[in-house]
């Protein structure tokens, strides 16, 4: 299973499926990851993306579908494999009471090679810390330590489930920053997130994931250019009747058209031909706008397309 | 040694010393224990028996001749009061004088309620001019190595390494799994072996301290020796180490809260604290026993202490009790390598 380029790909996988007990959280999953891209499973809590890394981090055992980690299988090459991936897991309480220094000579010993304690603290930015207890640190320090730890063996892969979720806005840039570094000395990375903007800004490529299956692959771009349209204008009635929604989806200019009762939102590619449009067949509904707005297309936009839920609520 | 292996136990080390009760209850407590049931014990001697006698025509008698015996504290008690002292155990006897002598009133079953008979009985015949036929004399045996004290310390011993192995690697492991640690270990290259044999070294590294904090107080304070090997003494306390650290991982091998492995471990200790010997000897309970008994970890290892520190035992002499420590030791490590679950 190798690419036409020759080298193998940092991840494959085909048909992967988990199940606990009734519930499926993986529904036959395919997934091709090139060696230094960074890619994305993006979908809501729940469908599935934590599942699927664990599985593909070789910590959980398939039902069904076949793995290969840069070229090599867990059944086989565990051993190979632990020594070539970094694995930052959703939610992990380090030690207490070590101190940051003390808990990445600790994973660093569990690795053959890898970078030097002090330099691993220094490409976190934790060298203030350096000796203070791992209770003593903030969210995002938290994170970073952990991303630490996933660093110490020089992984070719780094695989981070949810890396920001719950940090504030600094934190999670500078998160970004310790990923694209990772990235720029050619090391692949996989992540999941449930933010459209982490995915948009950090993945070359995205899988869109919901109820246990891919249901929209490609680059952020493709995908937002998939919708057919860039813009996404958004309304909601204060009072009176929206016409009905094969004549909104009449309207010039729109290529889409989703809600109900008294909220919508029309995908379009030129809102300044829609909104006149929009606004004289509302007068002439007789009602009355609560709320008007306009905004480029975002990811947000193409899951809430593809399942008629947003990202948040799903 | 490996240098994954050193930073385990190196961490093992450090999460105890920087969590100060757990230093209490390792070292502190036994010590604590020792000093109230020591002295507790050794203030005894011999107790006085309290008798009521119930009041009415002969009573006055009664109390006369009771009342100057050694060791015997007498009261008059009406009907009313002598029945509630019975009941509270104030008086192990109450003695109603009669017409044609006296009655005693008692339960027999009572904390020495035969003693208190006997010695009244004895001080009311005597009293009426009863001659005994035998001259009989006293002599206090006060032997080091055969009081209370003496078969207290080794005791103690025993059930500290019980407890510092089952509640501190049991609690640990627990929380671990809980915060996803395990998982988290799992998912990098470290030898699982390595992992629980972390345990284990860093429990040795503390062991020695332990036992000779105690043998120590002991020794200053209540005048304990040990009279066999010190070398002796530590190969114990090594073995019971290893016996119930790997005791300890293996009842936290599959529990997910701290509530669950609470239960197991009481499960698993509290017949120990009973049956093997640490507070009272184990002869006490019927002959039947006495084999499950000696076949738990914590009685061949109590027994081995006591050996060798209050007679002086050798490794020879002790060689049962280290054949069945050492195999309790392989299967509780053995078992839990296989069943430990480190999700």
């Amino acid at each position: 299973m190798r690419n036409p380029g020759g080298s193998p790909a940092a991840v494959r996988c085909r048909g992967l499926v988990k199940r606990y007990g009734e519930l499926v959280a993986v529904d036959g999953l395919d997934l091709d990851v090139a060696a230094g891209e960074c890619f994305g499973l993006l979908g809501p809590n729940g469908a599935g993306k934590t599942t699927t890394v664990e599985v593909l981090e070789g910590l959980l055992e398939p039902d069904e579908g076949e793995i290969e980690i840069l070229g090599m299988r867990w059944s086989s090459h565990e051993r190979e494999l632990r020594r070539s991936i970094g694995i930052q897991l959703q939610d992990t309480r380090l030690p207490d009471k070590l101190t940051v220094a003390e808990t990445i000579r600790l994973f660093r010993s569990f690795y053959p090679g890898g970078p030097d304690v002090d330099d691993v603290i220094a490409r976190v930015q934790l060298q203030e810390k350096r000796d203070a207890w791992v209770r003593k640190l903030s969210g995002g320090q938290r994170q970073r330590l952990a991303v630490a730890c996933a660093l110490v063996g020089s992984p070719r892969i780094l695989f981070l489930d949810e890396p920001t979720t719950g940090l504030d806005p600094q934190s999670r840039r500078a998160l970004w920053g310790l990923v694209e570094d990772f990235r720029g000395a050619g090391g692949t990375v996989v992540l999941t997130t449930h933010y459209m903007d982490e995915a948009a800004r950090l993945c070359d490529r995205l899988a869109i994931i919901d109820h246990g299956r891919v249901i929209a692959q490609g680059s952020p771009r493709d995908l937002v250019a998939s919708l057919g349209a860039e813009q996404v204008v958004e309304f909601s009635l204060a009072s009176g009747e929206a016409p009905p929604e094969h004549e909104l989806a009449a309207l010039p200019g729109v290529s889409g058209v989703r809600g109900n009762g008294a909220s919508w939102a029309l995908t379009v590619h030129a809102v300044h031909v829609t909104v006149p449009a929009l606004l004289a067949r509302l007068a002439r509904e007789g009602s009355d706008l609560a709320r008007l707005a306009t905004h480029d297309a975002t990811l947000e936009d193409v899951f809430v397309h593809l399942t008629g839920r947003s990202l948040r609520d799903a | 040694m490996r240098s994954s292996l050193w930073q385990l136990t190196l961490t093992r080390l450090r999460e105890f010393v920087r969590e100060p009760e757990a230093v209490f209850w390792t070292f502190v407590f036994p010590i604590v224990l020792a000093l109230l049931l020591g002295f507790a014990f050794s203030s005894r001697g011999d107790q006085d028996v309290h008798v009521g006698v119930r009041d009415g025509a002969g009573a006055a008698a009664v109390v006369a001749a009771l009342e100057d015996v050694a060791g015997v504290r007498v009261r008059l008690l009406d009907e009313e009061e002598s029945a509630a002292a019975l009941r509270r155990g104030r008086v192990a006897l109450v003695v109603v004088p009669g017409a044609a002598g006296v009655t005693y009133r008692q339960d027999p079953t009572a904390p020495g309620a035969r003693e208190a008979r006997l010695v009244v009985d004895d001080a009311l015949q005597r009293g009426a001019g009863r001659r005994d036929p035998v001259r009989a004399s006293l002599e206090r045996v006060e032997e080091r190595g055969s009081r209370y004290i003496d078969f207290l310390i080794p005791g103690l011993i025993g059930l500290n390494l019980l407890s510092t192995g089952l509640w501190g690697v049991g609690y640990t492991v627990v929380r671990m799994r809980a915060g996803h640690l395990l998982k988290r270990y799992m998912a990098t290259p470290m030898r699982r072996w390595e992992f629980m044999a972390s345990f284990l070294l860093g429990r040795l590294v503390f062991l020695a301290v332990e036992i000779a904090a105690i043998l120590l107080f002991a020794r200053l304070v209540f005048g304990v020796e040990v009279r066999g090997s010190l070398a002796l003494v530590a190969a114990f306390g090594v073995l019971g180490a290893i016996v119930f650290t790997s005791f300890g991982l293996l009842v936290a091998s599959r529990a997910r809260t701290t509530e669950g492995i609470a239960g197991i471990m009481n499960l698993v200790a509290v017949p120990m604290w009973i049956l093997s010997g640490v507070f009272f000897s184990y002869e006490r309970f019927p002959d039947w026993t006495h084999g499950a008994i000696r076949a738990l970890p914590l009685t061949p290892l109590v027994d081995g202490l006591r050996a060798v520190i209050n007679e002086g035992a050798t490794a020879l002499d002790t060689a049962p009790a280290i054949a069945v420590l050492g195999a309790w030791g392989l299967v509780a490590f053995g078992s839990s390598m296989l069943l430990f679950r480190w999700r």
